[in-house]
């Protein structure tokens, strides 16, 4: 299984990459639009600024490949940053586009509970998905984000609550995201990683 | 369903082997980095410290490769720090694998390098590490490993460091660091309800009595320890057990 990373300058993209490679992944990195055409399973991987992994899409001409790949139905991964740019807008850079694959707006979270929203925290499953398949219910997974999609989406399989309610894990038959990091959650993590590759196969 | 209460162990080294001291001086050797990252890892630490107390310029490829090989063995978070004092030092850390870096002395020399990192990694990857030593009535920001004064009162310099960019603060009575007298409930507490990003106590553990204090008197996110953890005075997991017994939300099963 051949997996692309899309590598944007994100500190974890060589964590998610060791994570995928201990579950037997072949990871290739890219960031050339032309490296996307070919790819068969994808993931965005994103720490830090909403802005910076947009902007950085759009300086290497990536958005519109990326675009054109999810809807040849090519299965797709975003991890934090990643799933917030699969909506409309976030109001951490309100002047630029996301992907707009979902419908919603990212907002921040709210100021009566400590922001980041940092560590560990468990999930409330709406239905039953593919990337939670054979993980505990009470499992555990770390977050670090102060902001976070709305939680009454279509695509929503499960919610974690900080202050609010809010998409924990999305799930469109091959469109997926996760707003917590599978790469740093231990077990549970590697169990959802590996969920995701065999969805993808 | 909340957020869990972190434990976390921390790797003090010469930027190679784990060492360990009494109020920052009389260091020893406790191990190797690599092998105590992996026992930690599988015994339910939440996250992992890893910080270089020599932070000798001429060291920096020796730590750079400890955190290498540290972040092979994880499947959880790791902070890195220890004379990080430019935004290129930061980078080489978060190359070599590191998800957040820890800041202390050279953001107190200048304050801007925080914000530096927050624009280019994110509030969430910036720790900034406070050490401070109670006189009279406040608590004034040590550096230079516990040895500098500043005039910084530990409550401005953090609320200063947030509003900079640091999206934790990792805080460090020199008082209790090393004493094993359990940590300062009155200092953690003073900063943690007065902030609006996660605190990480530091500075005194030993008992699991002292970490349930820390949680609920000293209202903090986070709890640091290291010798204990080395020594196996103390089991991670058998800790997160009592937490749990006494209601603090914690990371079980792990």
């Amino acid at each position: 299984m051949i997996v692309t990373l899309i590598d944007y300058g994100a500190g974890n993209v060589p964590s998610v990459a060791r994570a995928l490679t201990r579950l037997g992944a072949e990871v290739r990195t890219i960031n050339q639009p032309e490296e996307l055409t070919t790819a068969t399973c994808l993931v965005l991987p994103g720490v830090g600024h909403y802005a910076a992994l947009l902007n950085s899409l759009d300086s290497h001409g990536l958005r519109h490949p990326l675009l054109t790949a999810m809807s040849r139905g090519i299965p797709f991964l975003g991890i934090c940053l990643g799933l917030q740019a699969i909506y409309q807008t976030s109001a951490e850079a309100p002047e630029l586009a996301g992907l707009g694959l979902l419908h919603g707006h990212v907002d921040q979270l709210p100021q009566n509970v400590k922001r980041p929203h940092m560590g560990w925290n468990q999930l409330r499953r709406l239905r039953d998905g593919q990337l939670l398949r054979d993980i505990p219910s009470d499992a555990f997974f770390y977050f670090a984000h102060s902001y976070a999609a709305p939680a009454d989406g279509p695509a929503t399989a499960a919610t974690c609550e900080h202050g609010r309610a809010f998409t924990a894990i999305l799930e469109t038959e091959r469109i997926f995201g996760v707003q917590f990091h599978p790469e740093k959650s231990g077990a549970p993590g590697a169990k959802l990683l590996e969920n995701f590759l065999r969805v993808a196969t | 369903m909340s957020l869990a209460r972190r434990i976390i162990p921390c790797l003090d080294t010469d930027g190679s082997r784990v060492v360990k001291g009494v109020h920052f001086e009389g260091l020893r050797d406790a191990g190797d980095p690599v092998e105590l990252a992996a026992r930690y890892n599988d015994e339910g630490a939440d996250e992992l410290v890893v910080l270089d107390i020599a932070a000798a310029r001429d060291n920096r490829p020796t730590f750079l490769d400890t955190i290498r090989r540290v972040a092979e063995q994880l499947s959880i978070p790791l902070s890195a720090g220890g004379g990080i004092r430019s935004l290129e030092d930061a980078r080489a850390v978060v190359r070599a694998g590191a998800d957040k870096v820890t800041l202390n002395t050279a953001a107190v020399d200048r304050p801007e390098l925080i914000r530096e990192l927050s624009r280019e990694f994110g509030a969430q990857a910036v720790v900034l590490a406070i050490d401070a030593k109670r006189e009279n009535d406040s608590w004034q920001v040590r550096v230079r490993g516990g040895r500098g004064a500043t005039d910084w009162t530990a409550l401005d310099w953090a609320q200063r460091g947030v509003e900079m960019g640091a999206g934790e603060i990792l805080l460090t009575s020199v008082d209790r660091d090393g004493t094993q007298s359990g940590f300062d409930l009155a200092f953690t507490a003073k900063i943690s309800r007065n902030i609006g990003v996660p605190v990480i106590a530091s500075g005194g553990a030993k008992l699991p009595q002292h970490f349930f204090e820390v949680f609920t008197e000293g209202a903090a996110d986070a709890a640091l320890a290291a010798s204990i953890f080395h020594d196996n005075v103390q089991s991670i997991r058998a800790l997160k057990s009592f937490l749990q017994a006494r209601g603090v939300e914690v990371r079980l099963p792990c």
